[in-house]
């Protein structure tokens, strides 16, 4: 239990594949590799992220500590113990 | 599920085809690409023609088949059907033949194009049985759902953030919204209202209501088109902040057609954003078909969104249609503001400001002849966002209230006063 200290919100529209867990743990060091954890635990979950070339879908916003990986390294942006990710689907604009 | 939908059929995925039931829900299951609502237009033909759209109220909901909802508007009714004003003195300064303003700067009941949208998400989220509705907002979004939901008896939450021009913060507490200040930008804003969406059953009005709440953009340009006598006009210069504006003005043009109510034609749509955030604009001009977001840093606060949700489909229309992009610095839009207020008395907020000023560019630049005739999308009032221009449009001149004070001011000044 001592490394499994990263969260992920998972969204309600991934929620069937994680039998409705909001809230799901990961030991991953990057974003990537947690994509990949996630895809061996609740299998499916990978393609709904991932396109065919392996980039995170152009419609899916990842966030580590609310800050959009597009802004740090992508699926290499690296994970601390007690980060915070989300899986938001864009938004319209207000 | 209610008995009928009226004129939809089904909510469909924009990017793989997948069709889900009529609810309030915003994203495919599959690859989170945005839901859009599925007409039945063969039916719509049949009973929307240019008759009975002139034979109903001048609101934006003559055009009702078209916008989703089952059972017809009953929230805002009276929204929509803006002036659409020949604006030559802003054409000759801008040195085009013909200029058209799309005036939504005086859309009731909150002098914006939001009206549109929240009429047509509040009258849908009602149909679906919520009593409770929310929004994420730059500002205009947030006045128009707290007044609507007032009018109709909701309860309204909005989200925004706390920077706003105070305009816009007193326009949303003043309705007895419960108005939430969010410490960040407009896209952290949009980000926790994803997260709240998920856990409260409500109607928020761009995220699960997202569907039927971008279609009431439509009517813009049904509007323009039926005010040009049934005609599609060559050019359109819309401002982009998420580009679903842009999206949905493209989308009323390509239906008027399909349905027969306008001739057929080329058309050109144009996007507009500030420089300080132009991911979209920047995109276009690179010939990208994908944008990177960016950190807003503009005085448009109203299109501050860095990561505009529909700025792929705004490229694409752009693409599509041979329209151009530009964007405009601070010092640009708060002159293009002057430009629109002195030329045609029409006091218009920032964004209108960067579609007036990106219009100007794109003349200079050609993309937009100068023998064309265009229509500018005004989308929101200048007196939401004093502050851009308090400091830039002078002071008054201070007499007593002495004739011959007044009259050795205008010696003074040595010049007759402007005619």
């Amino acid at each position: 239990m001592n490394s499994m200290a990263k969260t992920v919100r998972i969204p309600t529209p991934l929620r069937k594949l994680t039998n409705n867990e909001e809230v799901v743990q990961v030991n991953a060091g990057t974003i990537g590799e947690a994509i990949a954890e996630l895809q061996s635990r609740y299998p499916g979950i990978r393609e709904r992220l991932v396109d065919d070339k392996g980039d995170v879908r152009r419609f899916v916003n990842v966030y580590v500590n609310e800050e959009d990986i597009r802004f740090l390294k992508n699926q290499q942006t690296p994970l601390q113990d007690g980060d915070e990710i989300s899986i938001i689907p864009a938004i319209a604009g207000g | 599920m209610e008995k009928h939908s009226g004129y939809m059929q089904a909510l469909r995925c924009r990017e793989c085809g997948r069709e889900y039931p009529l609810t309030a829900t915003h994203v495919c299951e599959f690859d989170f690409g945005p839901l859009e609502v599925v007409y039945d237009y063969n039916r719509i033909k049949k009973s929307l023609t240019r008759e009975v759209i002139q034979s109903r109220p001048k609101s934006m909901w003559r055009y009702r088949e078209l916008l989703p909802v089952a059972n017809g508007p009953t929230i805002g009714l009276e929204v929509g059907f803006t002036p659409l004003i020949k604006a030559d003195r802003l054409a000759k300064r801008l040195g085009v033949r013909e200029v058209w303003i799309k005036n939504d700067a005086v859309n009731y009941p909150t002098l914006s194009f939001k009206d549109r949208v929240v009429s047509v998400a509040l009258s849908r989220a009602r149909e679906l049985g919520f009593d409770t509705v929310a929004c994420a907002s730059t500002g205009n979004l947030a006045n128009s759902v707290a007044a609507n939901a007032a009018a109709a008896g909701l309860k309204a939450y909005v989200f925004i953030p706390t920077d706003l021009e105070s305009g816009k913060i007193i326009n949303s507490l003043i309705y007895g919204a419960n108005v939430i200040g969010i410490k960040g930008h407009y896209d952290e804003v949009n980000r926790l209202c994803a997260e709240i969406a998920g856990k409260f059953d409500w109607a928020f009005v761009n995220v699960n209501m997202r569907p039927y709440y971008a279609e009431g953009s439509k009517s813009m340009g049904y509007e323009i088109v039926e005010q040009l006598n049934w005609k599609v006009p060559k050019h359109t210069v819309v401002c982009m902040a998420s580009g679903s504006l842009l999206t949905k003005i493209h989308k009323s043009y390509q239906e008027f057609i399909q349905l027969g109510l306008a001739p057929g034609t080329d058309y050109k749509i144009h996007g507009a954003q500030a420089t300080g955030c132009s991911p979209i604009s920047t995109a276009q001009k690179a010939g990208l078909d994908f944008f990177k977001p960016v950190k807003p840093d503009t005085i448009a606060k109203s299109l501050a969104i860095g990561t505009p949700a529909d700025g792929f489909y705004a490229l694409k229309v752009m693409k599509d249609t041979g329209g151009a992009a530009e964007d405009v610095s601070d010092d640009e839009l708060r002159e293009s503001i002057r430009l629109l207020a002195e030329t045609e008395g029409i006091f218009a907020e920032t964004a209108g400001g960067v579609t007036v000023g990106v219009a100007r560019k794109l003349i200079a630049s050609g993309a937009i002849p100068e023998e064309d005739s265009l229509v500018l999308c005004i989308t929101g009032n200048g007196l939401k966002t004093l502050d851009a221009v308090s400091g830039h449009v002078g002071q008054p001149r201070e007499i007593r209230p002495s004739l011959r004070e007044f009259e050795a001011l205008v010696a003074a000044e040595a010049r007759p006063i402007k005619a």
